[in-house]
């Protein structure tokens, strides 16, 4: 029962502070509506946010190695294209999920290749492979295609109940098995371990014996397949596909990495905490589905406010390790900035 | 050593070969493929025809790229400015209600301004990376643009505020004499100031400029100030070519040609030395490469897909590990 005794140290503060920031964010939204606080609204998180549980946690290792996937939401919708058209046309529901997943493979394996082998920055790859997304998918279709075939609608709509009658779908026990076994890779494995240690010092890495490249190169595959994964995911959420789904949701994604304690600069952060970070942007916009008068728009300004207060916060506890300091002074300013939210 | 050196050298006598090669194919394509695309005609006292339009169109594109050029020399990145472009828009023709126009474009390059000073605090003050930093702006103010225009499509009748984007001045449309202002001062600013020495030192090196008594955070401020208030012109002269301000769609994946423009001008995303003809030259060759494409008939949705390659494609030319794999062949494939 070691591991019941947490103590605060500034390893985990900013993932208590999300937690805090989750147990306020409910509080505040069950205090101020009525039915707010249900089961069901708690599983509705789950339910509407699985495809951004994946993709978040996908793009969490990437960043761990201090690189960045902006081409996350691109490949989502891409995928819902691609599915759409296909199951369109006909084919097996699973043959189409084998051939998003293969398609996802091949763009990050693609774009790790070219960071890797020609050493361009990260984000450049990425941002022309969010164009080349968005490209490919506008010229399968610039209409919005409907997803009618069997399977998809039949997983899409099968709910597992639970107990105190709350129910969630399929989409969820993928999106939370996925969840349980990234945490396991990123503990147990080699390559977890180069992950993080390519992070904390690619030279350090190089030294080492890790092979840096493989890592890179692996690590934006496995962003890209996540990205399928959630593809396919959201497909089944929204059974249809889209060259315009999910505009700018890479922002969300990194979003819930940040709020979950991921460390930009690389090297650090629990697998588990996008899973938070997601479920704090969930509850936000929520909350402004039930405030009703508040336009759409608000969600985004509020996340990426969000964004930048954790952000700071990041650069706070860096800079406080520089220098040796503790971290009793951060605690009190995370409670400062919580209450401003 | 030495011959390191001198290959260098070489390499950046010809920066501006690059842009001026990639355009006269284009061009030389265009005579042979789309009849018509030289003519120029002058109708009222007025040049028309493809390649003024092309100006025309492109003197947004000038102008960003301008601004970019100066933060991507710092080997930073503001991904923000097609969002910065749809607020400035959208903020001037909101105050052109019941305002004059002066106060109208004031208010809208204040916006500008301010939305730069935001990425550049950020960047230089908190030390995010510039990527993520101006990743906020990107999608956060689309937002708030939504929020100034409260979720319509404002449009405009001022004759003043529409001069900017559509009226002629001696024949040419006067949104290219501004174009043509800003990239003077810019010039200006980089050849005959300390803040353009500054600027390229600390781009090129920070700690050592550092040491050298430069203040990188000043340099990293004014760079994206600069760059939001260029921006912010550029969503002036967008609006008011439209007379109208879409929250929504203004400057959408502009940011992309922003940066294509800048490298394929000969600028390394390395930061360091940054080239201001090269720039423009770069998003004249975009704004043509955009006027073909639409004029060949060619679904208008490739555009993103050809722009994505170009990207990759000038990137690696720029990658040391890429040249060194094709150092007999790079004429081959460059051309």
């Amino acid at each position: 029962m070691k591991a019941l005794r947490i103590r605060v140290s500034s390893n985990n503060i900013i993932i208590l502070a999300t937690l805090l920031l989750l147990v306020l964010l409910y509080g505040a939204g069950s205090m101020m509506y009525t039915g707010f606080f249900s089961m069901q609204v708690f599983l509705n998180l789950f339910i509407d946010n699985a495809y951004l549980i994946i993709v978040a946690t996908g793009m969490a290792f990437v960043i761990i190695t201090g690189g960045i996937d902006l081409s996350v939401a691109s490949v989502v919708a891409l995928i819902s294209m691609v599915s759409a058209s296909l199951l369109e046309q006909g084919m097996n529901a699973y043959v189409v999920m084998s051939i998003s997943l293969l398609v996802g493979i091949a763009f990050g394996a693609g774009q790790g290749y070219l960071i890797h082998r020609f050493q361009l920055h990260p984000w450049i790859v990425t941002l022309a492979g969010m164009f080349l997304g968005r490209g490919i998918a506008y010229l399968i279709g610039t209409e919005s295609i409907v997803v009618k075939n069997e399977t998809y609608t039949k997983i899409s709509s099968y709910k597992i109940n639970l107990f105190g009658g709350g129910f969630i779908s399929i989409s969820v026990v993928i999106a939370l098995l996925f969840v349980i076994l990234a945490i396991l890779v990123g503990r147990y494995t080699g390559f977890g371990r180069a992950v993080y240690a390519l992070g904390g010092s690619e030279r350090s890495s190089v030294l080492m014996g890790l092979s840096v490249g493989n890592t890179t190169i692996a690590v934006y595959t496995l962003s890209g397949f996540c990205s399928a994964l959630g593809g396919i995911v959201f497909t089944f959420y929204m059974l249809s596909g889209n060259s315009l789904h999910l505009m700018g949701m890479e922002m969300d994604a990194i979003a819930a990495c940040v709020i979950g304690g991921i460390l930009l600069t690389g090297g650090f952060g629990y697998l588990i905490g996008p899973m938070f970070g997601v479920l704090c942007t969930g509850i936000i916009q929520t909350i402004i589905i039930f405030q009703g008068t508040l336009s759409s728009w608000w969600t985004k300004i509020v996340i990426g406010f969000l964004l930048f207060l954790f952000m700071a916060l990041q650069r706070l506890i860096v800079m406080r390790k520089e220098k040796g300091g503790n971290a009793t002074q951060i605690t009190r300013k995370i409670a400062k900035n919580n209450v401003k939210m | 050593m030495a011959s390191l050196a001198s290959s260098v050298r070489r390499v950046t006598k010809y920066k501006i070969v690059w842009p001026l090669l990639a355009m006269a194919i284009l061009y030389l394509f265009n005579l042979i493929v789309v009849p018509g695309f030289f003519k120029i005609e002058v109708i009222d006292g007025h040049l028309y025809g493809s390649l003024v339009d092309v100006l025309n169109r492109g003197t947004p594109l000038i102008i960003m790229a301008i601004g970019m050029a100066l933060v991507i020399a710092l080997e930073g990145i503001d991904i923000s400015v097609g969002s910065v472009l749809a607020i400035a828009g959208s903020m001037a023709i909101f105050m052109l209600e019941g305002h004059s126009l002066w106060v109208a474009i004031l208010a809208s390059l204040v916006i500008g301004l301010l939305c730069g000073l935001w990425n550049g605090m950020l960047v230089s003050i908190l030390g995010i990376q510039p990527m993520v930093a101006t990743l906020i702006l990107l999608t956060v103010g689309r937002g708030i643009a939504q929020l100034i225009t409260n979720g319509q499509i404002l449009t405009t009748t001022n004759k003043g505020y529409e001069f900017i984007g559509k009226g002629y001045f001696l024949g040419l449309p006067f949104a290219v004499y501004i174009a043509a202002a800003v990239f003077i001062i810019i010039y200006l600013l980089k050849t005959k100031t300390a803040f353009g020495l500054f600027l390229e030192a600390t781009g090129a090196n920070r700690k050592s400029s550092e040491y050298a008594g430069v203040k990188p955070r000043a340099i990293f401020m004014s760079a994206y100030a600069i760059c939001g208030l260029l921006a912010a012109t550029a969503g002036i002269i967008y609006s008011s070519n439209l007379s109208s301000a879409d929250a929504n769609n203004a400057g959408l994946w502009y940011e992309l040609d922003a940066i294509l423009a800048v490298v394929i001008g000969g600028t390394s995303m390395r930061g360091g030395r940054f080239y201001l003809g090269g720039t423009v030259i770069g998003a004249i060759f975009i704004q043509s490469l955009t006027t073909t494409i639409y004029s060949l008939g060619v679904p208008p949705e490739s555009i993103l897909l050809v722009k994505a390659f170009v990207v990759i494609l000038v990137c690696l030319i720029q990658s040391d590990a890429f040249r060194q794999m094709l150092t007999f062949k790079r004429k081959v494939t460059t051309s």
